[in-house]
């Protein structure tokens, strides 16, 4: 099962490479991680997607807590929560038929076109990963340049948080 | 105060209770070996292989349950100690090893003896540090040792930058007695109500099986253990790792368990309906395929690391905690509970247990003129008395060693359980020889893995560290030869030694004492010489059966009731079926 995993981790060099070598050393899947610094400078906010048995998600938030660097952590999946990821596409955009049809598909998924150049547009596009893939499956594929994704955040909702 | 880099870390060492570091100079230590040189409180052992420093420290720790500390230089300092630091890693020894690294401002341009050492020791340690700024370089050797000594214990790397160390540059030090990571509280009380559900489970067993490990060990839980085991009257068995914890020769004890553990305690583990496992893994050696593991068992598990409980073996009542903390108030809830334990099922249980020790699964034959490496241990264990300090390399004599020497105590027993380390044990035995050098120390090792660290005799020398080479020399790498012969048809493929050194010239050139014995009738006399020569070296190099197996033997994807025994264990079984004796 797919699980989103939000972290808080020091701020400080070797963190990710102790998370990430972890995953791979012990074999566990990352669909995707991202990572920035917060509000607080000495801390960084990381969000791990991943998939596994519940045996196996048990051991990934185990070996996660007891990595030092980690100073809190929590298993969003089973709570109300809200998962986002950026996406920029950059797609061909070559007579007013392409272009149009481009600037129509956008409009309906919400993206946002942020570049243009005669035969380009750079569009951006925020959601779940759900719907940032069905744009990109509605996009002709011919049509795609380039795909750049972030990799999914996410935050509790309502009053709960993950903080100190 | 004001200290310089170098001056910082000896005088730290000396405020942390430090007496011994081994190590090895390099070129971005050398401003460390300088101050070293200029006091004594903090001795310094010269090993002849960083390898060596780092199982010597692990042999002090294991033995003291002081954090061992090593000192060495950047590069291949370095990566010469990650075997020692992987070896403790693997079996939750508090080590603090100070690495030398090239000076900041070249680090990352490939310099001379550089290798990024944080990076590199990063999977085998509990944590590492690289000090950027000489003002956090007391409060980040207090978090090493810290860190490294408390929870779980573990192995942890300092790597410190040569500017850091400069002598001229000096600021105020100050002893960080306290230290706080927020990220990091180890717990050590289990869950109240988790540790009542426990005992409730226990008391109500028909058929316990208390199984125990080195968590016992780390957390000097010793007589907790004892009193608790004693009080249920249950049946115990302990890993590779918790030997002597409880006592060896105590009737409660059957003995190891595991891949070459005895037929009753494997059996006891297969048909218990209670398992209490307390600091211990559920290792693969332990567990044989865990499919078929304890099939009729409500497992309770208690340790200190949460991600230890239900990683392989999923625990009915789990208690993340310290075993001496959880076993005092197990105790304390044992004494005010009502309930008991019921004895007439209890002692059906242990009539069963006995009929199968009955087997006698270590059993072997002697014979005329061909000395087996079960009796050469058994005879050290005589010739000691039980109470030597005894370390082991990696292979069929840590087996032996295992098997036949009985140890009564904790801390006794020093080898490399988890990752299986060749080389471990003389550098180990100097270890415990330098913190108890009263005490007998002795290395049961074989031809193979005596060869691996053999360079620490030289060390032995120069310090005085008289421990006792116990060498059984099958000539072949015994515990692969053995696999060899079961599962591959006897192809022995590169595991016969030959142009082996004569050993007894080349512990002598060393300047120790070498003896060689081949023949069972002058074991006994070899042994006793070895161990009155009290301010020697001595090596005994002890020739003995090519063929001789480890017995009983779980092989892979096999349960704990599907052991192999030794032909003459399989014809006493025939005899005792006859009888009707054994069920």
């Amino acid at each position: 099962m797919r699980h989103i995993i939000s972290l808080l981790v020091e701020n400080e060099a070797g963190a990710l490479s102790r998370i990430s070598g972890l995953f791979s050393a012990r074999g566990y899947n990352i669909e995707s991680l991202t990572v920035a610094t917060t509000e607080d400078q000495t801390l960084s906010r990381m969000t791990i997607i991943t998939t596994g048995s519940d045996r196996i998600i048990e051991q990934i938030t185990k070996q996660l807590n007891k990595l030092i660097d980690v100073v809190k952590l929590q298993d969003f999946t089973e709570g109300n929560f809200i998962e986002r990821e950026m996406m920029f596409v950059k797609v061909k955009a070559e007579g007013d038929t392409q272009r149009g049809e481009v600037k129509r598909l956008s409009d309906i998924f919400r993206a946002r076109i942020i570049d243009v150049t005669d035969t380009t547009f750079c569009i951006e596009l925020t959601g779940s990963g759900d719907k940032l893939d069905a744009y990109i499956r509605a996009m002709h594929e011919n049509n795609i340049i380039e795909v750049v994704r972030s990799g999914s955040m996410g935050i509790l909702r309502g009053e709960k948080a993950l903080t100190l | 105060m004001e200290l310089s880099g170098s001056e910082i870390i000896i005088q730290f060492l000396k405020d942390e209770g430090v007496k011994h570091i081994f190590g090895y100079p390099g070129g971005a230590v050398l401003h460390i070996y300088d101050a070293l040189q200029k006091q004594t409180d903090v001795e310094h052992i010269l090993v002849r292989h960083e390898q060596g420093a780092s199982h010597a420290a692990d042999g002090y720790a294991r033995a003291t349950g002081k954090p061992g500390v090593c000192l060495v230089t950047s590069g291949p300092g370095a990566t010469n100690a990650i075997t020692g630091i992987a070896t403790a890693y693997m079996d939750s020894i508090p080590l603090v090893v100070i690495t030398g690294q090239v000076p900041s401002h070249v680090i990352g341009q490939d310099a001379f003896q550089e290798v990024d050492a944080v990076g590199v020791s990063r999977p085998c340690v509990k944590h590492n540090f690289l000090v950027k700024d000489l003002s956090k370089l007391a409060e980040t050797l207090k978090k090493a040792f810290y860190v490294a000594t408390t929870g779980r214990p573990g192995p942890v790397v300092v790597d410190i930058p040569k500017d850091i160390t400069a002598p001229h540059i000096k600021i105020p030090y100050e002893y960080p007695a306290k230290v706080d990571i927020r990220s990091y509280n180890p717990n050590f009380k289990g869950h109240p109500r988790q540790i009542k559900r426990a005992v409730e489970l226990m008391l109500s067993a028909k058929r316990p099986m208390v199984y125990t490990g080195g968590g016992i060990i780390m957390d000097n839980a010793s007589q907790e253990l004892r009193d608790f085991v004693r009080r249920l009257g249950f049946p115990i068995t302990q890993t590779l790792m918790g030997l002597g914890a409880f006592p060896g020769t105590d009737p409660q004890f059957i003995g190891m368990l595991g891949m070459h553990g005895t037929y009753e305690a494997n059996m006891a583990m297969h048909e218990c309906d209670v398992l209490i496992c307390i600091g211990a893994r559920f290792d693969d050696r332990i567990t044989g395929v865990t499919s078929k593991f304890c099939p009729y068992a409500q497992i309770i598990h208690v340790d200190i690391d949460p991600a230890s409980i239900s990683k392989t073996i999923n625990a009915d009542i789990p208690i993340v905690g310290g075993a001496k903390q959880v076993l005092s108030e197990m105790i304390k809830q044992i004494d005010s509970t009502d309930a008991r334990v019921d004895q007439t099922a209890l002692d059906n249980w242990w009539n069963t247990i006995k009929t199968w020790q009955q087997q006698d699964s270590f059993a072997y034959e002697k014979k005329d003129g061909l000395i087996q490496p079960q009796e050469a241990v058994e005879e050290l264990y005589k010739v000691t008395g039980g109470d030597a300090y005894i370390t082991s390399d990696v292979g069929q004599h840590q087996m032996y060693a295992a098997q036949f020497y009985h140890f009564d105590e904790p801390r006794r027993w020093i080898n490399s359980g988890g990752l299986g380390t060749m080389g471990f044990g003389l550098p180990a035995a100097m270890g415990v020889k330098l913190a108890f050098p009263d005490k007998d120390v002795a290395c049961v090792t074989g031809e193979g893995s005596i060869q691996m660290c053999m360079q620490e005799l030289s060390t032995c020398l120069q310090y005085g560290l008289h421990v006792k080479i116990i060498n059984l020399n099958n000539r072949y790498l015994g515990m692969v030869r053995q696999w060899q012969e079961f599962f591959y048809e006897k192809r022995y493929s590169h595991v016969y030694m030959d142009s082996l050194p004569d050993f007894v010239k080349l512990v002598e050139a060393y300047g120790h004492v070498g003896i060689r014995v081949d023949d069972p009738k002058d074991l006994h006399d070899a042994m006793a010489e070895a161990f009155k020569l009290k301010d020697r070296t001595v090596f005994l190099d002890i020739i003995t059966d090519q063929e001789a197996n480890v017995y009983p033997m779980i092989s892979a994807g096999k349960a704990h009731n599907e052991m192999d025994i030794s032909p003459l264990q399989q014809a006493r079984q025939a005899a005792l079926r006859e009888k009707g004796e054994l069920v």
